[in-house]
């Protein structure tokens, strides 16, 4: 597989420190003087951007939430006059309000680049087609995917969300070989095609970039099997650029973080201390090449861990697992922290097992119970109870031993799960906290 | 591969802090220029850089050493050299004369007199110029044949990162375009490595590869020549164009 832009992700580590010491002084020089939330939460710490004299200074600044965003709703958080701005997009909205961010010319071309990279690295070249299955809109995941294929000189089609019977069509008729959507869509494509009896070996398709929320090995491997493909992860997000802060390459052992770009760190969300390698926390990102919409130590709530070995595509910056869930999903259940995609993979792993699932949590007295709901499917089916009770058994011992904490699972009817197009929304929690 | 790594670097001029923390670094066979208005600390790096007025705290590691402690000569002789604004030949020197000093090191350290009159035959091919006018005064020059003394001067030490301060500076447009090709050849030619402060923002963004953008000693933008060219606060600022208007809430 080709790499993108080899010079900055294969830099010697020593020679992209010093990149991003000079991009960190920079930034923090130019957030200080344009942004006034960032002068004000500076002055609070008693700091001044000369402070940062090495990468590891950074620790001491002070953090940016998605409640500093809403409280500069919508324009306040921006770096440059709003006439410099040639886009302005909005977070997804995965949890609360959204909010508003804004790119000039120079960050969409560095966008654009960095989603090439990631990309390039999943094995898309200019002689693929690439279907772009996100909703455009305020959502920066079609736009990023968008303009980073087109910088590589794939055909794209934006197709847009849903529609997924002319979404398979499409794929059929115009010989998509890349499939660009949320993985949860690559499942409801896979579970069209088979129910219209259409063979995806047929399908010219062979890469699918899949993001927007988390997923898991297992859902992974069940995406290549049913779809013949091989499905990538790719990680971003809109307060920091979009898609193109991190992706899989071809050992598909972790996604590269472009740190050329970005400073990711963990800390560990209850004490906001930084994490050593290695340690799973929440992941936390300042940005380095953004004009119009530099982030400083963003909180991003996502869970997962950073791995600086060497990986064998020569690529030589960090690698990111695959995020686990976010801080504000983790379910505390019995004091142990649990992830819906936990569940999910242990799920998966069960053979038949079809991953249309939700978890519902509540309180008995003093108590967190947690069902899981599982839609009923043929392979799921037993005609006598006894066998019906080994298998739900089968089920729970097998979420328990991945999660540590009991479960109950419930087999519901076919399609009583909402299904969405987009994020899929695994979790209702009915306790009153 | 980087050959020139700066952290840090704050240096004075008395009590006036002249640059703040300034980080940058160059990688071999890259041009990179220096952007600012007046007093923003550019030809100040520079200095640093060559010794003329060392930082007082901060690293400068070249080639794989630290420099920061080294004298001046000491900075040339590991293949510094600075063309200084305002070029500074030595008037009533001939042309033949100044080149000479340029190598003024070398000839301390007794090296064969023939590799030195072979490098000063190279100039006078880059300028030739230079070799019409090889036994007049430096001071009887035009400008722009002084500026071009002056880099053949600065060369004459072999360097492997020239410092350039303000080449064009009082120069004809057509002097101008003859001294910037000279500095791509010699990138393209020799490999050397080039570190460019230029008022000709604009010009100097085109030539170069990459470039700092200073405010008050501070860095405040990297980036490739291209995005800069592009940045907003750049255009408003050093290239000329709409009046500077910072937005605010």
């Amino acid at each position: 597989m080709g790499i993108w832009d080899p010079t900055h992700e294969c830099m010697p580590r020593e020679e992209l420190e010093q990149l991003q010491l000079e991009r960190l002084q920079a930034t923090l020089h130019r957030v200080y003087k344009n942004v006034s939330c960032y002068r004000t939460k500076f002055k609070e710490a008693g700091i001044v951007p000369e402070d940062a004299q090495s990468l590891a200074d950074l620790r001491n600044l002070p953090f940016t939430t998605k409640e500093d965003l809403r409280l500069n709703y919508p324009y306040g958080m921006f770096a440059v006059p709003l006439r410099e701005v040639v886009r302005i997009h909005s977070s997804s909205g995965t949890t609360g309000k959204p909010t508003v961010v804004g790119y000039t010319r120079n960050d969409i071309k560095t966008w654009s680049n960095l989603v090439a990279r990631f990309m390039t690295a999943a094995g898309v070249t200019h002689d693929d087609v690439v279907q772009i299955a996100f909703g455009y809109g305020m959502f920066t995941g079609a736009f990023g995917l968008h303009y980073g294929a087109e910088a590589i000189g794939a055909s794209v089609i934006p197709m847009g969300a849903g529609n997924t019977e002319k979404q398979i069509m499409i794929m059929q008729d115009y010989k998509s070989t890349v499939l660009v959507g949320t993985p949860s869509y690559a499942i409801t494509l896979a579970d069209r095609m088979e129910r219209m009896g259409i063979d995806p070996k047929g399908l010219s398709l062979r890469v699918g970039l899949f993001g927007g929320e988390p997923w898991s090995e297992a859902m992974r491997r069940e995406i290549e099997s049913r779809l013949c493909i091989s499905a990538t992860d790719n990680y971003g997000l809109s307060e920091i650029i979009g898609p193109g802060v991190a992706g899989d390459c071809e050992h598909k052992n972790g996604m590269h973080v472009f740190e050329d770009a970005f400073i990711p760190e963990i800390i560990d969300p209850d004490t906001c201390q930084v994490l050593p390698p290695g340690n799973v926390g929440e992941l936390v990102l300042t940005t380095l090449t953004k004009e119009a919409f530099p982030m400083i130590r963003y909180r991003t709530r996502d869970i997962t861990s950073l791995d600086y070995g060497v990986c064998a595509c020569g690529r030589t910056v960090v690698r990111m697992k695959k995020t686990m869930g976010r801080s504000d999903d983790m379910l505390i259940i019995k004091g142990v922290n649990v992830f819906p995609s936990q569940i999910e993979e242990a799920l998966v792993a069960i053979e038949g097992c079809e991953p249309h699932y939700q978890l519902v949590v509540d309180r008995k007295g003093a108590l967190d119970v947690i069902e899981v709901r599982i839609e009923v499917t043929e392979n799921i089916f037993f005609d006598e109870m006894k066998m019906q009770r080994a298998f739900l058994e089968r089920v729970e011992k097998r979420i328990e031993s991945v999660i540590g904490v009991g479960v109950t699972v419930r087999l519901v009817e076919p399609n009583s799960i909402p299904r969405h197009e987009g994020k899929a929304s695994r979790v209702i929690d009915l306790r009153k906290m | 591969m980087e050959l020139l790594k700066v952290k840090n670097i704050n240096t004075y001029y008395g009590q006036v802090h002249a640059l703040k923390n300034v980080s940058l670094h160059l990688v071999r066979g890259e041009i990179v220029t220096l952007i600012g208005a007046n007093g923003a600390g550019k030809t100040t790096i520079l200095n640093s850089l060559s010794a003329v007025s060392p930082p007082r705290s901060g690293e400068i590691i070249f080639d794989g050493a630290p420099i920061s402690a080294l004298s001046a000569d000491r900075i040339v002789e590991l293949g510094i050299s600075q063309v200084p604004e305002g070029r500074q030949v030595f008037k009533p020197l001939s042309v033949e004369e100044n080149l000479e000093l340029g190598a003024y090191l070398r000839f301390r350290h007794r090296e064969k007199r023939s590799e030195i009159r072979k490098d000063m035959e190279e100039i006078f091919s880059l300028f030739p110029r230079l070799l019409e006018r090889r036994r007049q005064m430096a001071g009887t020059l035009s400008g722009g044949e002084q500026q071009m003394l002056a880099i053949g001067r600065a060369l004459m030490a072999r360097p492997k990162l020239l410092l350039l301060d303000e080449p064009s500076m009082g120069l004809a447009p057509l002097v101008i375009q003859e001294i910037f090709a000279v500095i791509e050849t010699l990138r393209r030619d020799r490999g050397t490595t080039i570190l460019l402060v230029e008022q000709n923002a604009r010009a100097a963004l085109k030539m170069a590869d990459r470039g700092y953008v200073l405010e008050t000693g501070k860095v405040i933008l990297e980036g490739e020549s291209a995005e800069l060219l592009e940045n907003k606060e750049v255009q408003r600022a050093y290239l000329g164009r709409e009046k500077k208007e910072i937005w605010e809430r």
